[in-house]
């Protein structure tokens, strides 16, 4: 079967609709994390946590390894107890509750196929322990094993399936007992990069379509953007920052989130003056004489020092001094240049020393270069790419 | 939907099977082992502080709660004042220590190098090499104690071909010597040296002999530094395996070695068997389970290191 | 590194010589016509139907093959029980000391152990009247009780290698602990608990010094009637036993490899 196929035809048949609940302040989450905690003899690996998830919500725990994304996963999933907090999912308190009476299930990063078994009895092992009816099983799973293209290896020993193969085993696995919350363990990381982009697009649809809350933990903010409806970053323990992936990505709250994700370039600053009311506050930039304006509600005292964080591809290079309101300009030498083909990434080096990195669409068909080493150019974005962090 | 498994009763009450299972399982094994292991050694220092009386069971018990006893315990210590005073004791301890100290060592120099070759031969030859050490394992060790019989007999076959080959005009005393219970206990444990060995160097990271060599170790030197106390943990295990259990040896003892080869196994056995004296050889059991402790307890720390 | 490496293979060699060279002996001299170790008379078979017709030893040998088999079973039973409370079933109180009890039997001196279990079997006839009389089963109990130790030692090396989320998924679907054990955890350590039955066998059918202790009137095993008929000295019959014994070790031993190389080919590991 064509793996082009295979995508289109999983495609929803539910036409798309947008929810937003984390906004909505009657809407009860599904799962309610508060204060959780969990200590390792003299590791903390898990500090006081709270996070909320929505019903029907696609969520992503990202952070690097060590972060303690997989320890709470693993509370969720009823395999580490607390040592401190809840977890409350659907309104039922889960504190000693063992693995196998939660409503729960987990897809496993090393896939965690019983070898032993064909994939059938794989698939059926849960309903079995839930002492469901022969027929009922039969057919349930059938059911499942094509909705997940599995339909003709039923009856396969897994050392005969590939990498990925093994995989839709556990999800389905994992899918056929409807649990309220399906937990997924680094899904794409061991799928080469065709794979995991088909992966990709299967489990949001399937997840649009079952309409099943899913709880991914991932190091790779590529996966995380691209998944989930929400995110929150984590880092030793605690959670940094939560939000959509568009708010991550453009209003990060402080260096360690902004840095997270793709490349963003930090300028220093001296506040000149800031307005909390009207969320204006100006500045200038990094003791060059550049005024610039941004908006932030915090307040800050004049003569503060602030870091601004602008991403490479809000900035504009041009060879003239640009003209328009709320712009921040500055001007530099082209330093190095690297040319992909669909984009050209500079770094340029502006008057106060720093190196910026600047990602431009190559918009026009040119067999010369548009900008050399050496170049005198100007820079230039909208003061509303200006993000003010303050740590 | 499946709602029955989904709805949990509140509260929430772990199922009385799971804590049956559990208990079952981590009960069952340990109270066998405190009734039949740990047990018994309290029944032993018990009875070494009986006397010997003509009855069954021949000593006297603990407690005599009749009227008529002056004393209502009845211990003594004749049985460990004996064990000191009477030279033959301690005699068979040391030399017990000593003989199986010294047999550990030849274990060592003959099985490591031997482990060593096995974790270095390809995969099918290392599996052959592996079965063929297993094998005489495997196969009852008191014929194996028997062959050396034949084989060290003033008749035996070492002596016949020595003599045919004009070595020797009389036969040597083999058997019955100390000599021949040395190569008894290393032709018996060799197996116990080799395997806990193989299994550390197999698991040896050969990339680390590599580095030393790159950064100007010669073959010695990246053996004495780098192999040699990375196979420390096998060495401990196998010495152990050998040289505890060689301590208290029975058999090869009494079938290859001679009346001053004194053995502690040998003479507790005796002492039970032949003199039907069981409280002393109580007393002889306890003080050597004394000084097997420490090294025992240096086995179980070793094998929870593994964990 | 060729000094090295010569040094090695010579020490293979000699060590291999060191360890077969008694073996072979022995079973050439099975053949021996003669009664004389040392002198070969010819080619015979005397004593193995010397063998065949001693009643003795047939049942001694049919007595120790009945109490292998069944502290095999049962030392595997329990051996593999202790495996799992070590390895599975997290923490409780006493944990410690168990790890301690289950390691000892590997290097604790036999006479201890046969001396200290006959005095437990005494000390238990005059508290609770069992056992009556010791024999077949007691000698069973005691050979259950050293050989758990090994079957539990090699059922842990193997859980503690185990990929762990293999059970935590059957647990995550749904398995209550029980169920998880018979369905995941015993088919996959099946093969250690088959190696520790194996080895269970063996040390039960070996054991001389145990069985002297925690055996009875009429209850002889086969090491008990061997090592009573050489400690008289070399007699050739014993010759031919050992032959026997070892033969049909080895044979087990070549097949069992064998099909343990097939099986791993076929799985497509190792």
């Amino acid at each position: 079967m064509n793996r082009e196929d295979g995508i289109t035809a999983q495609r929803s048949t539910k036409p798309y609709v947008a929810t937003t609940p984390w906004l909505d302040p009657k809407a009860v989450p599904f799962i309610q994390i508060k204060g959780l905690s969990k200590q390792f003899d003299k590791f903390k690996a898990v500090d006081d946590v709270d996070l909320d998830i929505y019903k029907g919500e696609l969520f992503t725990i990202l952070g690097g390894s060590g972060c303690g994304k997989s320890t709470l996963l693993r509370m969720l999933a009823g395999f580490e107890e607390p040592s401190a907090g809840q977890i409350i999912i659907d309104g039922v308190d889960m504190a000693n509750i063992p693995a196998y009476d939660r409503p729960i299930n987990m897809m496993f990063q090393s896939y965690a196929v019983f070898p032993h078994m064909t994939v059938e009895q794989n698939v059926g092992y849960g309903l079995k322990k839930d002492n469901r009816p022969k027929a009922e099983i039969a057919t349930r799973v059938k059911e499942m094993l094509d909705l997940v293209q599995l339909g003709d290896l039923a009856t396969r020993k897994p050392h005969h399936l590939s990498g990925g193969q093994r995989q839709r085993v556990a999800l389905a696995r994992a899918l056929i007992k409807q649990p309220k919350v399906l937990l997924l363990d680094e899904p794409l990381a061991a799928l080469d990069k065709k794979l995991r982009e088909q992966t990709q697009f299967e489990l949001i649809n399937l997840q649009y379509e079952l309409g099943i809350t899913f709880v991914v933990v991932t190091h790779d903010q590529e996966e995380a953007m691209t998944l989930s409806d929400r995110l929150a970053v984590m880092n030793a323990g605690r959670f940094i920052q939560t939000g959509t992936p568009t708010q991550v990505y453009e209003s990060p709250i402080n260096r360690f989130v902004a840095d997270f994700f793709g490349t963003i370039n930090f300028f220093n600053a001296t506040v000149i003056s800031s307005d909390p009311v009207a969320k204006r506050l100006s500045a200038e930039l990094e003791k060059t004489g550049t005024k610039l304006d941004a908006n932030s509600e915090a307040a800050f005292a004049g003569g503060t020092e602030v870091t601004i964080a602008v991403r490479p591809e809000k900035i504009i290079i041009s060879q003239q001094r640009p003209e328009g309101d709320h712009l921040t300009i500055t001007k530099g030498t082209v330093e190095d240049l690297a040319y992909y083909g669909n984009r050209s990434l500079y770094r340029i080096r502006s008057q106060s020393g720093r190196v910026i990195q600047v990602s431009a669409q190559n918009y026009q068909r040119s067999e010369a270069l548009t900008l050399e080493w050496d170049d005198e150019v100007f820079l230039s974005w909208d003061s509303s790419c200006n993000v003010v962090l303050s740590e | 939907m499946n709602k029955a498994r989904q709805t949990i009763k509140k509260p929430y009450r772990q199922p009385l099977g799971d804590k049956i299972w559990r208990n079952f399982v981590i009960g069952v094994p340990y109270l066998w082992l405190l009734l039949f292991f740990l047990a018994p050694f309290a029944i032993v220092l018990k009875i070494s502080f009986a006397t010997p009386i003509v009855a069954l069971p021949p000593f006297t018990p603990l407690l005599d709660l009749s009227a008529n006893a002056g004393h209502w315990l009845l211990a003594t210590w004749d049985n460990y004042r004996f064990l000191t005073e009477d030279n033959l004791y301690w005699i068979s301890y040391f030399k017990s220590i000593k003989i199986a100290a010294i047999s550990t060592f030849i274990c060592l120099l003959i099985g490591y190098p031997m482990a060593y070759g096995i974790a270095r031969a390809t995969a099918t030859t290392r599996n052959i090499l592996l079965m063929l050490v297993i094998l005489p394992f495997w196969t009852s060790f008191l014929l194996r104690v028997y062959a050396w019989m034949g084989l060290l007999g003033k008749n035996g076959i070492v002596n016949s071909l020595l003599v045919d080959l004009g070595l020797i005009d009389i036969p040597l005393q083999m058997l019955y010597t100390d000599i021949a219970v040395y190569l008894g206990i290393v032709y018996t444990y060799i197996p116990f040296m080799i395997l806990p060995l193989y299994a550390t160097l197999e698991k040896m990271d050969t990339s680390l002999h590599d580095a030393a060599a790159d950064l100007g170790a010669k073959p010695w030197q990246t053996f004495i530094d780098v192999t040699l106390p990375l196979s420390k943990p096998g060495i401990i295990a196998g010495s152990l395996l050998v040289f505890i259990p060689a301590i208290g040896e029975y058999v090869i003892p009494a079938l290859l070695g001679g009346i001053d080869s004194l053995m502690i196994g040998r003479t507790l056995y005796d002492e039970f068997f032949v003199n039907r004296d069981w409280p002393l050889a109580a007393a002889v059991a306890t003080l050597l389970l004394i000084i097997v402790v420490i090294p025992i307890m240096l086995f179980q720390r070793s094998q929870q290191e593994k964990e | 590194m060729q000094t090295s490496s010569r040094l090695v293979f010579s020490a293979l060699c000699f060590g291999f010589a060191f360890l077969y060279i008694p073996i072979l002996v022995l079973i050439v001299f099975s053949f021996n016509q003669s009664a004389i170790a040392s002198v070969w008379g010819g080619f015979s078979l005397r004593w193995y139907t010397a063998l065949f017709n001693n009643q003795q030893i047939i049942d001694a040998a049919l007595l120790s093959l009945k109490i292998a088999a069944t502290s095999a079973t049962f030392a595997t039973i329990l051996g593999t029980m202790a495996g799992l409370a070590l390895t599975q079933m997290g923490r409780y109180p006493g944990r410690l000391v168990f790890t301690g009890i289950i390691a000892a039997p590997l290097v604790m001196p036999e006479v201890i152990t046969g001396l200290s279990l006959l005095l437990m079997f005494v000390s238990l006839q005059e508290l609770i009247g069992w056992p009556v009389s010791r024999g077949a089963s007691t000698i069973t109990i005691a050979h259950i009780t050293f050989s758990m130790a090994y079957v539990a030692v090699i059922v842990q090396s193997r859980l503690s290698s185990m990929d762990q989320s293999l059970q935590e998924a059957a647990m995550d679907l749904g398995g209550r602990p029980a169920q998880v054990a018979f369905d995941i955890t015993l088919p996959l350590i099946a093969p250690s608990m088959l190696s520790g039955w194996l080895l269970a066998f063996t040390l039960s059918l070996d054991d001389l010094v145990i069985a002297s202790f925690t055996s009875g009137a009429g209850a002889s095993t086969l090491p008990m009637v061997i090592f009573s008929k050489i400690k008289l000295g070399v007699t050739p019959d014993i010759n031919a036993l050992a032959t026997l014994i070892i033969g049909s070790v080895s044979i087990g031993i070549i097949i069992a490899s064998w099909i343990m190389f097939r099986h791993d080919k076929r799985s497509g590991t190792g």
